[in-house]
C-alpha cells in the first residue's frame, strides 16, 4: 500500500563544516512510497543531506523529522542506508557479513532472511569468495542487500551506482522501482541522473547546499526559478 | 565593568608585589611600617625560599583541573560553548602552574640535595598531572574543530579521574622507597605559613586575570570564526551567473 | 527458535545487548585470524622487543628479579600499542563503523566487543613474551605465581581498556598512529605503577595487596567510565 503522507520533513537545515557551509538551509517535505532522485554538482550537499537524515551528522541548527520522530536514532530499525564505500568486511564473504549485521538489527531466522535479500538483489548466498574479491557492481548489489536486511520503510542510497557496470545499475534500478512499488521510499543521491529517467517519481535539483528545484522530469530547473 | 579589569590587574599587581618581599625578606619597610616576612629557614637557608613559589603553584594548578573537570562535565550535559571555552583556558594555565612547579622543584633540589630531580610526592604526582593536561591540549590542537569540544571534555573527565589514583599510587609508592621531601613533613613555622597563604592568593588572583584574558581572546576568535562561516553561508559561490545572484539578493529568502 | 517472537521488545533487546558484544567479538576474532599477516608481525615485534629488552638490560641471576617486573610491564605497552591502533582501523576501511552507527545496535556493545577482542589479542601476546622473559632473565617467583597471573588479567584490562578508548577519539585525529601512545601512556602511569611493584613484590615474596586493590579499583572506575562516555565519543560528528 502507498503511502502519501510526508515520511521526512526538513526545516532549514543548516551544517558547516568549520568555514565551509554543506547545507545553506534545506527546506523541504518528501512524500512516501517515491522514489526520489538526488542531483546535483560535487560539493552541492547531496551527500552531507543524507548523512544527516542518517544521523551521521549532526545538523549546525535547523531540524528534521524521519517518520514522525525528530531523531534518527528513534527510527534506525525502519531505515536502510548505503553509501560510496561498501560498508562491508572485505575478509568475509557476502553472506557472513550480512548474518552479522543481521545481529546487529535483531533479525531472527537470520539466514533465511539473509539468503532472501542476496538473492533479491542478483547474487548467489552460497558463493564463499570474500567481498574484498568482488567487482565494484557485485560489492554495492551486496551494500544494497545490507542496506534491505531489516525490511526498511525508508532507504537512503548514497552514489549507490559509482563506477557500476551498466548491466548491474539496470538491474539495481529495477529493483528500486519494484521496492518503490511495495511502498517504500528511497532516496538515491547520485551523478548518474540518466539511469533514473524514466523511474524516479521526482528529481531533485541541490546546488552550493541547497535545493535550487524539483521536477519531474529529468530536466534542470532555471537557475533562480 | 569596563574599568573592572584593569583595576584587577592593578590589586593583583601589588598583591604580587607584597607576596614577593615577604617571600625574599624577613622584613620589609613600607613607607615607615615593619611587616613581618618569611624567615630563614634554618637547615636550607634563602634557598628555601622558592618554597613560596613551589606550592602555591602546585596548589592553583589543581584548583584550575578541578575548574576543568567540571567546566568538562558541565559540557557533555549541556553542550554549552562557554563551558568549552573555560575547560580549555582552565587547562592551559593550568599547564602553565604545573610547569612552574617542575621548574621550580630541581631549582630547589639541586643545591640543598645535590641531585636535579626528587621523586617527592608533590613533584611526582604535579608531572603526571602535567602529561595528562598537555596530552589534552594535544588532543584538542590535533582533533578536528567539530568534534573537538566533546573529545576534550571525555578526555578531561578520565583525566580527572585518574588524578586520586596518581596521589595514591605515588604516596604508597614513596612510602615503601623513601625519598626525600620537599616543602617540610612535620609542622610548619606560623610565620611561614603566613607567607604562603598570601603568595597563593596572589598566585590565585594572578590566574584569574590571565584566564580571564585568555577566555575573552578565545571567545572573540571563535566570534570571528562564526562570523566568517555566517558569511559563507549567505554568499553564494564564485560559478553561479549574476542573473541568479540579483534575484536571490532581491527574494531576500531561500526558496 | 521462534520464541523470540513471544519476547517482548525491551527483553528482546536486553538478550541482544550482550548477543551483539558476543556477535561483533567472534566477527572480530575471526577477521583477525583471516589476516593473519597483523598477528604474525604483531607476535615477531614482541619477539623483538624481547630480545633488545635482553640486550638494554642485561640480566644477571638477582638483578633481574628486582627489574624483571618493570621490563615485562613495559614490553607489554609497546606491543600493546601497535595492537591496539589496528583495531578501529578495520572499522575505517570501508567506512563499516557507519554501517554500525546507523543500526539499533548500541555503541556499549562495540565497545566492550573491541576491548574483549584487544584483551584476547594482547593476552596472546603476552603468552609469547612470558616464557622468553623467563628463559632470557632466569626468573624464578618467590611469591605464589597465581597472583601474577591475576596482576596480569588486572594490568592487561587496565592497558585495554583505555587503550580501545582512547584508540577510538584517536581516529578522528590527525597523527591518529601517535595519538593513541600520546593519550593513553599519562593516565595509565597510576596502572603501570601498580603492575609493575606488584609483579615486582610478587616475585621477590613480598606482599602486594595494595597495589591489587589498586588496580581493581582503577579497572572498575575506568571501565565504568569509558563505557558511559563512549556513545558521546562515537557519535561525535
Amino acid at each position: 500500500m502507498t503511502d502519501h503522507a510526508p515520511v521526512i520533513t526538513v526545516t532549514n537545515l543548516i551544517k558547516q563544516f568549520g568555514r565551509f557551509a554543506a547545507l545553506r538551509g534545506v527546506t523541504a517535505e518528501f512524500d512516501g512510497g517515491k522514489l526520489y532522485a538526488i542531483l546535483g554538482d560535487n560539493g552541492a550537499g547531496k551527500t552531507t543531506l543524507l548523512r544527516t537524515l542518517a544521523g551521521l551528522n549532526h545538523p549546525s541548527s535547523g531540524s528534521f523529522t524521519i517518520l514522525g520522530a525528530n531523531r534518527f536514532r528513534d527510527v534506525c530499525d525502519q531505515i536502510g542506508y548505503m553509501a560510496h564505500p561498501s560498508l562491508l568486511y572485505d575478509e568475509m564473504s557476502g553472506m557472513e557479513n550480512l548474518a552479522y549485521f543481521a545481529r546487529l538489527y535483531g533479525i531472527s531466522e537470520a539466514g533465511q532472511r539473509c539468503s532472501e535479500v542476496i538473492r533479491a538483489v542478483g547474487l548467489d548466498p552460497t558463493l564463499r569468495r570474500p567481498v574484498g574479491q568482488y567487482s565494484q557492481g557485485m560489492r554495492q548489489r551486496m551494500s544494497l542487500a545490507r542496506a534491505l536486511l531489516n525490511e526498511p520503510k525508508i532507504l537512503l542510497l548514497d552514489e549507490p551506482f559509482s563506477n557500476v557496470d551498466l548491466r548491474s545499475a539496470g538491474d539495481m534500478v529495477r529493483l528500486l522501482v519494484e521496492l518503490r512499488d511495495q511502498g517504500k521510499t528511497i532516496f538515491v543521491v547520485t551523478h548518474q541522473a540518466s539511469l533514473l529517467e524514466g523511474a524516479a517519481d521526482e528529481f531533485v535539483w541541490m546546488q552550493s547546499g541547497k535545493i535550487i528545484g524539483r521536477t519531474q522530469a529529468l530536466t534542470a530547473p532555471e537557475p533562480g526559478a | 565593568m569596563k574599568y573592572l579589569f584593569p583595576i584587577l590587574a592593578i590589586l593583583t599587581g601589588i598583591l604580587l608585589w607584597y607576596a614577593l618581599s615577604i617571600a625574599l625578606n624577613p622584613v620589609i619597610h613600607v613607607g615607615g611600617i615593619t611587616l613581618q616576612g618569611a624567615p630563614t629557614e634554618q637547615t636550607m637557608g634563602n634557598v628555601q625560599r622558592i618554597f613560596y613559589y613551589h606550592v602555591p603553584s602546585a596548589w592553583t594548578a589543581f584548583i584550575l583541573f578541578f575548574i576543568n573537570f567540571g567546566a568538562s562535565i558541565y559540557y557533555l550535559i549541556k553542550r554549552c560553548p562557554t563551558a568549552d571555552i573555560v575547560a580549555l583556558v582552565c587547562a592551559e594555565v593550568g599547564v602553565v602552574f604545573c610547569t612552574v612547579v617542575l621548574v621550580t622543584g630541581p631549582i630547589w633540589a639541586r643545591p640543598v640535595w645535590g641531585i636535579w630531580w626528587t621523586w617527592d610526592m608533590r613533584l611526582t604526582s604535579t608531572l603526571v598531572l602535567w602529561l595528562i593536561y598537555v596530552s589534552y591540549l594535544f588532543l584538542r590542537r590535533f582533533s578536528s574543530s567539530g568534534q573537538t569540544p566533546v573529545l576534550a571534555a571525555a578526555l578531561a573527565v578520565l583525566g580527572a579521574l585518574c588524578v586520586p589514583f596518581v596521589y595514591f599510587s605515588i604516596w604508597f609508592f614513596r612510602t615503601q622507597h623513601p625519598q626525600p621531601v620537599m616543602g617540610g613533613g612535620g609542622s610548619i613555622d606560623p610565620r611561614m605559613l603566613h607567607v604562603l597563604l598570601i603568595n597563593w592568593l596572589a598566585f590565585s588572583c594572578f590566574a584569574f586575570l590571565v584566564c580571564w584574558s585568555r577566555f575573552r581572546l578565545e571567545k572573540l576568535q571563535r566570534e570571528v570564526d562564526e562570523a566568517h562561516a555566517m558569511r559563507s553561508l549567505m554568499d553564494e559561490p564564485g560559478q553561479s551567473p549574476p542573473m541568479a545572484k540579483a534575484s536571490i539578493g532581491k527574494s531576500g529568502s531561500a526558496k | 527458535m521462534n520464541s523470540t517472537t513471544t519476547i517482548s521488545a525491551s527483553s528482546a533487546k536486553g538478550k541482544t545487548v550482550s548477543g551483539i558484544t558476543r556477535a561483533t567479538l567472534l566477527k572480530d576474532l575471526r577477521l583477525e585470524w583471516r589476516s593473519k599477516d597483523a598477528i604474525n608481525s604483531m607476535l615477531f615485534f614482541s619477539l623483538l622487543v624481547v630480545v633488545v629488552f635482553s640486550f638494554s638490560f642485561d640480566p644477571t641471576a638477582e638483578e633481574s628479579r628486582q627489574i624483571a617486573g618493570g621490563l615485562v610491564w613495559v614490553a607489554f605497552l609497546f606491543a600493546s600499542v601497535v595492537a591496539l591502533n589496528q583495531t578501529w582501523a578495520r572499522e575505517l576501511r570501508n567506512q563499516v563503523l557507519d554501517a554500525y552507527r546507523v543500526s539499533p545496535a548500541p555503541p556499549n556493545s562495540l565497545f566492550m566487543a573491541k576491548s574483549l577482542g584487544n584483551f584476547v589479542f594482547v593476552v596472546v601476546l603476552e603468552m609469547l613474551m612470558t616464557p622468553l622473559f623467563i628463559a632470557f632473565y632466569r626468573l624464578r617467583s618467590i611469591g605464589p605465581a597465581w597472583q601474577l597471573l591475576l596482576v596480569a588479567a588486572l594490568g592487561t584490562w587496565a592497558l585495554v581498556v583505555n587503550g580501545t578508548f582512547f584508540a577510538a577519539m584517536s581516529i578522528r585525529t590527525r597523527s591518529r598512529e601517535i595519538m593513541l601512545p600520546l593519550l593513553l601512556f599519562p593516565i595509565s602511569i597510576p596502572a603501570i605503577l601498580a603492575m609493575v611493584q606488584a609483579t615486582t613484590a610478587i616475585l621477590n615474596g613480598e606482599g602486594a595487596r595494595f597495589w591489587i586493590v589498586l588496580l581493581v579499583t582503577y579497572d572498575l572506575v575506568f571501565t565504568t567510565s569509558c563505557l558511559l562516555l563512549f556513545e558521546t565519543v562515537l557519535n561525535a560528528e
